[in-house]
């Protein structure tokens, strides 16, 4: 097979299992029913503890929404490898002959997909609920897919080496919360930038954001297909 | 099937040496910080604590998290790949998360009596303090049970990961904000020109090369332990079999 063709088939499959990800989600319905009701929760949390003072909700509004969106998105990953471990179904991805990297790929791109959909909620409470106003929606675009798929691929790449493992809804956060600190860091930042109008002040962190995201899908392409290996 | 006592030992002639020369250093190095460097202009006699902050930085981050990932690398690499160079990694991120914490709390010793607060979210100590938890969470992955050759190939892809992610943390948290000094040796204006002189300087590189013995000598005893502890687990499966065997021969 020459690259070309394993480049085709890898993305083939990375649809692949991208589309059946997103179905079982979207029939089982836990995503909506769950994660996006705790996401608007952790906000509803978050206003309680900071004293609903308007103005400090609106000065911390970007560190609330990543921080939201990094919790909801540890339960997104869980879920996508939860899914696996029903019906012994890793063991029919391994045996499914798929692209490794492909696979990474699917599974990264549909949590990704159930980020930016949370995100789109999460956005819609900030502005109700902190009375956030929206500017910049340049940066804040370009900030939400960079940080969206670096969380997505960084926490992909963990989830697989948790997957399967007694302990692995605790293992999870205290592996990923600390390599998604510079994430949580440069989004927050960025957002602000853009929200307060200084979009100059943003550009270097939505840099950051894309390497970031960069590292982590080139680590996942070459590292997941050794991990589903032996998870 | 008992292990002889000679080769249940970790020290040998060569780490008693060593561990000796560490004791030494070390205490000329205690010397030197406490009564024969003068206090200084600024700091009083805080500074002495720094004898132990930046020695105790030096042996974690770059000579233990160095070590543990180029170990790593050198499992992965198949050419390479062998059981020694596993427990090598985890031998020494076990040391480097230990003297990361006694660097992280000296600093905040210092920090309380110079800058008035235990903690502050500066660059470097954010970056620390991630580090710090990026290495626990590998020690954690490394306890996981599973078969010794994936539990390996899983710590040294974990160990990996955590790499890529320090000069990003490094950079963000360097842009965010910055209160720690320069570094005392390592950039490129002060290498020339150290901004401590004299007693202070000769006592802080005495201190580096104490804590550099002390990780050598602590990492001979720490890999041994593991290598025995491999072994053991290696002969009681040996011995298992055996019996199982012996049953069946027998019925």
């Amino acid at each position: 097979m020459g690259p070309r063709r394993g480049r085709q088939a890898m993305w083939r499959d990375a649809a692949l299992v991208a589309g059946k990800d997103l179905r079982v989600e979207a029939r089982s319905r836990v995503g909506i029913n769950q994660v996006v009701p705790f996401a608007l929760l952790v906000l509803i949390v978050f206003a309680f503890a900071l004293d609903s003072d308007r103005n400090m909700l609106i000065s911390a509004g970007p560190g609330l929404f990543w921080v939201t969106v990094m919790f909801s998105g540890l339960l997104a990953i869980q879920r996508s490898f939860v899914i696996e471990s029903d019906d012994d179904a890793r063991d029919a991805l391994r045996l499914s002959g798929l692209d490794g990297a492909g696979i990474f790929l699917g599974k990264a791109g549909a949590v990704a997909a159930q980020l930016a959909l949370l995100e789109v909620v999460l956005t819609l409470g900030v502005i109700v609920l902190y009375g956030v106003e929206l500017r910049g929606p340049v940066m804040l675009l370009l900030t939400c897919l960079a940080a969206t798929v670096g969380l997505a691929a960084a926490g992909t790449v963990y989830g697989i080496i948790a997957a399967g493992l007694r302990v692995r809804d605790t293992l999870l956060p205290l592996l990923v919360l600390p390599v998604l600190a510079p994430v949580l860091l440069a989004a927050a930042r960025a957002c602000e930038a853009a929200l307060a109008g200084t979009p100059a002040d943003g550009w270097p962190w939505v840099r950051l954001l894309f390497v970031f995201a960069i590292i982590y899908v080139t680590f996942g392409v070459v590292a997941f297909g050794p991990l589903l290996e032996e998870a | 099937m008992t292990i002889s006592p000679s080769s249940a030992s970790t020290s040998s002639r060569t780490t008693t040496i060593l561990g000796w020369l560490t004791v030494v250093s070390l205490a000329l190095t205690a010397v030197m910080a406490l009564v024969i460097s003068p206090a200084d202009v600024n700091m009083g006699d805080s500074v002495r604590l720094l004898y132990l902050h930046v020695p105790t930085a030096w042996l974690a981050m770059y000579v233990s998290f160095g070590v543990t990932t180029l170990a790593s690398v050198l499992y992965l690499w198949k050419r390479t790949r062998s059981r020694f160079w596993d427990l090598t990694a985890g031998a020494s991120a076990e040391i480097g998360v230990l003297f990361l914490g006694l660097t992280l709390l000296i600093g905040a010793i210092w920090g309380r009596i110079t800058w008035g607060v235990w903690w502050t979210w500066d660059a470097r100590l954010t970056t620390t303090a991630v580090l710090f938890v990026l290495y626990i969470g590998y020690l954690a992955v490394r306890k996981v049970p599973a078969s010794p050759e994936v539990q390996s190939r899983r710590a040294a892809i974990v160990a990996i990961a955590a790499f890529l992610d320090v000069p990003i943390v490094h950079f963000a948290v360097e842009w965010w904000r910055t209160l720690h000094q320069d570094a005392t040796f390592l950039s490129d204006r002060r290498l020339l020109d150290p901004q401590i002189g004299g007693t202070m300087a000769w006592t802080l590189f005495l201190g580096v090369v104490a804590f550099t013995l002390l990780y050598c000598w602590l990492m001979a005893h720490r890999f041994r332990l593991a290598w025995l502890e491999d072994r053991l687990a290696d002969r009681a499966m040996q011995v298992a079999i055996d019996e199982r065997r012996a049953e069946a021969v027998q019925s």
